[in-house]
């Protein structure tokens, strides 16, 4: 077993036995369940919106070249530099260098999953840079030194009594149970921190090839504030967010908000088109916008897998996953968690290593059941299950499927086997779960499945 | 250096093993935009729709609006609201619905058109702009950085309030963008947003709790 599959093994065994854990995460996503459903059926047509959307997006990546050229063409007409990075480390070695080539000493970011998959905080503070989250929940996990624990309530796994303390103890606040007195308490610190930021940070939704601007979704108006206070801008996008047209987003966006977040639309669903321009009163002098490949382009030339990359990063398929549910998102060890993530991580940082994430599924196919994009993750986890085991299996899992196989194909095997298995089980109850049972790794947290007292065949042979 | 050219040849190279679901890709797409508008939340089509659709949504979002029977009655019913919340400095840019509603109120004006100092901003009260549409399918507030004072009017005081006109009212955010492509063509400003409530969080335990960021208060006042 890799390091990371025992770390995954052994942090969920200890999680799923978190009554308090699993009443936090029950609880935020009851309400949101609620709220996702009213949303979803204010839709004429919510599978109909699903089908479009996937459509949309299908097209987006098939014709990605076509559409980064475009995005790239329109960007820069209007002053916007463009960079492009093929991994993480030069995608941070650019932001650095732009931080470098302003002095800039501190910046705000507002909320990025991609800026977390490339470690940039990290990046930026080994250059010194003081980099300080802006997103609320996003803080408040920085505060903590953690990863966020969702990808889009990088806070959910915490309680406002923690949330008090935490600030309490860094920021010097007075204990409070109200999250509105907390709330109040970020608002007041970063929005000091905004007034002397050098350089704002953004990740992006969606871009728009035809208009050539980036998009940036968010409630709480910190990513419009990182747009417009510092002196320097910087988006880092993931190149499979570029769709088409404009105005495919007057349906991506409701899907986002609604499967992501249980809203109709979010709070600030802002274009940006470039630098600030003459005319315009304020807004960053420069504008840079660096597009991430970091092995996207192996899911791109992966016909099979290809489709991962409609991803719009709602984190609907964490919501309804039984397994998230339970063992929660630190637990995965990944940026990316849930089914999107157990699909995707093996592609962007090697089977071998994270294969184990694809057994992280009871194969229910909720995932794929509320996927805006209609993704199918149930049945990629088993694509990379199949994977997996030609690349990475292990001998008496291959031994084991071997035998069954012998065993099934042959009447007399399978007779043996099964009076065998019959009269065995009466002697196993009296081990089942304990140290010597060889069947331990089930039976220590389930019931073995027994036997029926005669086989269907004996059954049927008698019944006439 | 990864350049532009190196970065289209790897995505062409990967594109190459065409995916099963693409063989009609562009004819499926087209489809799909075609229907856009039937899978939809409803828009409205006549002024009194879109009217109830844009109240129903502002009552959820916590928007206060106010239909209003002219530039006249928006002045009082923004005098009222400095009086009632005691403004002493509030921001604005020019036009022909917030020039004269804004000199009437008798605080100090910030104006954000031209240079202007941050920290001024910072301390007003309330900002007050019009906007490009209100829609109605979403309960939106649509600006630009061009048309509403800039990019930081409209998030940075504690209260954010629009002045608009009814024939601005739209019904889906397909005709937004289509208002926007006739109004801009080419020539864009460097920030479009659409603004869905005031700023919002629900972080701490899913509590919604407003002005996390950005205004505490939206209100549209529409004649």
């Amino acid at each position: 077993m890799t390091t990371a599959a025992k770390q995954f093994k052994r942090q969920a065994a200890a999680i799923t036995k978190d009554l308090r854990h699993r009443d936090l995460v029950e609880t935020a996503l009851t309400n949101y369940e609620a709220s996702r459903d009213q949303k979803t059926g204010l839709f004429a047509d919510w599978q109909g919106a699903r089908d479009a959307a996937a459509a949309i997006k299908t097209q987006a990546i098939a014709r990605l070249d076509e559409h980064i050229e475009r995005l790239v063409k329109h960007l820069e007409a209007r002053g916007t530099k463009v960079h492009f990075a093929a991994d993480g480390a030069e995608a941070c070695r650019i932001v650095k260098d732009i931080a470098a080539g302003h002095g800039v000493k501190a910046a705000v970011k507002s909320k990025s999953m991609t800026t977390e998959e490339i470690h940039l905080n990290d990046a930026l503070a080994g250059a010194g840079v003081e980099v300080v989250e802006s997103d609320l929940g996003e803080f408040i996990v920085q505060l903590r030194g953690e990863g966020p624990y969702h990808i889009v309530f990088p806070a959910m796994h915490l309680k406002r009594d923690e949330i008090s303390r935490l600030f309490h103890d860094k920021l010097d606040s007075e204990e409070t149970d109200s999250p509105e007195e907390l709330t109040m308490i970020a608002r007041r610190e970063l929005r000091r921190r905004f007034c002397r930021a050098d350089m704002g940070i953004t990740g992006a939704n969606f871009a728009v090839a035809e208009t050539g601007m980036v998009a940036i979704t968010e409630n709480e108006g910190n990513a419009r504030l990182t747009a417009a206070l510092p002196k320097v801008m910087v988006t880092l996008l993931g190149i499979e967010k570029v769709v088409g047209r404009m105005a495919d987003l007057a349906l991506l966006w409701p899907m986002l908000a609604s499967v992501g977040a249980g809203q109709l639309l979010s709070g600030y669903n802002t274009l940006y088109a470039g630098p600030r321009r003459e005319g315009e009163s304020d807004g960053p002098e420069e504008f840079h916008v660096v597009l991430l490949d970091n092995r996207r382009t192996a899911l791109l030339a992966d016909p099979e897998l290809r489709d991962t990359l409609r991803c719009i990063r709602c984190g609907g398929c964490l919501n309804v996953c039984p397994i998230y549910r339970h063992v929660g998102g630190h637990t995965y060890g990944t940026t990316y968690s849930g089914p999107i993530g157990a699909v995707i991580t093996p592609h962007l940082r090697g089977i071998a290593e994270f294969q184990h994430l694809s057994f992280a599924s009871s194969l229910c196919g909720a995932c794929g059941e509320i996927c805006p994009v209609r993704i199918p993750l149930h049945r990629h986890m088993l694509t990379n299950r199949r994977r997996g085991a030609k690349v990475a299996g292990v001998w008496w899992q291959k031994l084991a499927f071997k035998m069954f196989n012998l065993v099934a194909g042959s009447r007399l095997l399978w007779k043996i086997i099964t009076v065998g298995g019959r009269i065995g089980q009466v002697p196993h109850r009296l081990i089942a779960g304990s140290i010597i049972d060889p069947a331990r790794c089930w039976t220590k947290t389930r019931k073995a499945p027994r036997f029926a007292k005669q086989s269907f065949k004996t059954w049927w042979r008698k019944r006439a | 250096m990864t350049d532009r050219a190196e970065m289209l040849s790897r995505i062409r190279a990967a594109l190459s093993t065409p995916a099963a679901d693409e063989a009609d890709a562009d004819a499926r797409a087209d489809a799909a935009r075609a229907t856009v508008r039937d899978v939809l939340p409803p828009a409205g089509e006549t002024f009194d729709e879109k009217l109830a659709l844009f109240r129903l949504h502002s009552k959820d979002l916590k928007t206060d609006f106010h239909l209003l029977g002219g530039p006249d009655e928006i002045a009082a019913r923004l005098k009222d609201l400095a009086t009632a919340e005691g403004w002493k400095k509030i921001a604005l840019h020019g036009g022909e619905l917030t020039d004269p509603a804004c000199a009437a109120l008798g605080a100090e004006l910030v104006r954000t058109d031209g240079p202007y100092d941050q920290a001024e901003l910072e301390g007003c009260d309330a900002g007050v702009t019009r906007c490009d549409a209100l829609v109605a399918q979403t309960g939106s507030v649509l600006v630009t950085s061009l048309s509403a004072g800039g990019r930081a009017l409209t998030v940075l005081p504690p209260h954010h309030v629009v002045l608009a006109r009814r024939d601005q009212l739209v019904g889906g955010l397909d005709e937004a963008f289509a208002m926007l492509a006739e109004k801009y063509a080419d020539d864009w400003p460097s920030m479009i947003s659409f603004i869905t409530g005031p700023s919002r969080t629900g972080d701490i335990e899913r509590i919604l709790v407003l002005g996390a960021h950005g205004p505490k208060k939206l209100t549209v006042l529409c004649a």
